[in-house]
């Protein structure tokens, strides 16, 4: 790992103060169980890592009914794995953040820090995407605030200008009848998801469809949410044959990347599969 | 450029000067010259660094020594009150919970982790729990029951850790 210079601001404000002098020199660490492992392969070389991992300020996890929830960026995993309001109001999250790595990782590692280092296979954005979340950034200008799924960019970048830092997670409280369902593909319990899909729907009274979600993860360099699939369902009622048209055309949306674990086709397989046994799992928990 | 750190390492303050890219476990071996966590893959995986930070494992090579500042940081070497071993320790020595040892100090760091939050852990719970550390030895099966009969110690102990 190259030398650099650190700082840890006390402040949100002081943050954006001291990002705003060092611009493209600075690298924000928060948890760093991702980023270390970039920096100790020398894959970036920032002049100065300013560290927002001890700041208290977007350390929080609160709930009401009109808002929903909204989580501190640097809130760890291991908070919203035990938090009973993520438990009682959107336990898909829980279940997520229990399976998300290791327990070691899940102690330190953020949760913004986790959208932040936006590595394409990451568990976090598909659900958030499906639970219809936004993000808010906070900037020299103040703040500003974007649905989950317009963060990403590309392979390890995000809409995030250089003195800019994400801020909180903010869940809408969930509309009646919607089942959501999220699972990941990998071959040992801690290892990064291969590829991984989650699928929310709400239905009218008359029990057709009135909003579908679906996102993968691990299918292209992005968290991918998939309006052509999610449009399928719209105002209908659900069967398995719709399923099928939904899960084909996601199919055709994904852009896998083969890597040294599995070919792109055959991840493409895999992750309709997931979007398939999703869509049905979803659909089975809605009362 | 050094920069002051200020924390406590198995109840002790130390006040250390440190270089930015120092990681927890350099300072823990290399300078303060605890070798109970061990460096095995240094990449987060292999759980062989696990310490605790305020009571919960964490891997000691993926944080940086500067980020405990105010913290509180226990290693293997803590486990124990002077000559008398942690119910972790007696356990892991009666029933064979260790082998080449290697994988020990993580394995007893994130077991103590699971019991300070979980003090009857089922053994599902114990093996998520332990899901971050590796044995290379493979003796998995003998470390999970000996987490199990130290928490059944504990227990009988009066659930003192």
């Amino acid at each position: 790992m190259r030398d650099f210079d650190y700082i840890a601001p006390k402040t949100v404000e002081e943050t954006i103060k001291v990002l705003s002098e060092y611009k493209d020199d600075a690298k924000i660490i928060a948890g760093g169980q991702s980023l270390l492992n970039i920096l100790k392969q020398d894959l970036m070389a920032p002049e100065i890592l300013v560290d927002i991992k001890n700041l208290s300020e977007l350390d929080y996890i609160t709930y009401d009914d009109k808002d929903g929830m909204k989580i501190g960026a640097t809130t760890t995993h291991h908070a919203v794995e035990t938090s009973p309001l993520v438990l009682e109001h959107y336990p898909i999250l829980a279940e997520m953040e229990h399976t998300l790595a290791f327990p070691q990782t899940r102690n330190w590692g953020t949760i913004g820090g986790n959208l932040c280092i936006q590595d394409p296979t990451g568990d976090v954005a598909p659900i958030l995407i499906a639970l219809k979340a936004t993000v808010k950034i906070v900037g020299p200008n103040g703040e500003r605030t974007l649905p989950m799924e317009d963060f990403s960019v590309d392979y390890y970048e995000t809409v995030l200008e250089e003195d800019e830092i994400l801020a909180e997670i903010q869940i809408p409280a969930v509309a009646p009848k919607t089942g959501i369902a999220y699972s990941k593909f990998r071959i040992v319990e801690g290892d990064a998801p291969i590829v991984g899909a989650a699928v929310a729907f709400t239905l009218n009274e008359d029990g057709t469809c009135a909003d579908a979600r679906i996102a993968t993860n691990g299918t292209a360099p992005i968290p991918l949410r998939i309006p052509d699939a999610e449009a399928v369902f719209k105002g209908k009622k659900i069967t398995d044959a719709l399923i099928e048209e939904a899960v084909e055309i996601a199919g055709e949306a994904m852009e896998c990347i083969p890597d040294i674990v599995a070919s792109d086709e055959y991840k493409k397989r895999v992750a309709k599969v997931y979007v398939k046994r999703m869509a049905k799992k979803a659909l089975s928990q809605i009362q | 450029m050094k920069k002051i750190l200020n924390f406590t390492l198995n109840g002790d303050p130390y006040e250390v000067a440190v270089k930015p890219k120092t990681t927890l476990i350099e300072l823990i071996r290399d300078e303060i010259g605890l070798t109970g966590p061990k460096v095995g893959c240094n990449a987060g995986a292999c759980g062989a660094c696990t310490v605790l930070v305020d009571g919960k494992a964490v891997d000691s090579c993926s944080v940086l020594a500067l980020q405990v500042e105010g913290h509180h940081v226990e290693t293997v070497e803590g486990l124990a009150d002077g000559e008398k071993l942690h119910p972790l320790q007696e356990a892991f020595l009666d029933d064979g919970g260790y082998q080449c040892g290697f994988c020990t100090p993580g394995m007893l760091m994130a077991a103590k982790s699971l019991l300070n939050e979980n003090p009857d852990p089922s053994i599902h719970e114990i093996r998520h729990g332990l899901s971050g550390n590796l044995c290379r030895c493979t003796g998995y099966v003998r470390i999970i029951d000996s987490i199990h009969d130290a928490a059944q110690r504990m227990k009988k102990e009066g659930g003192e850790s």
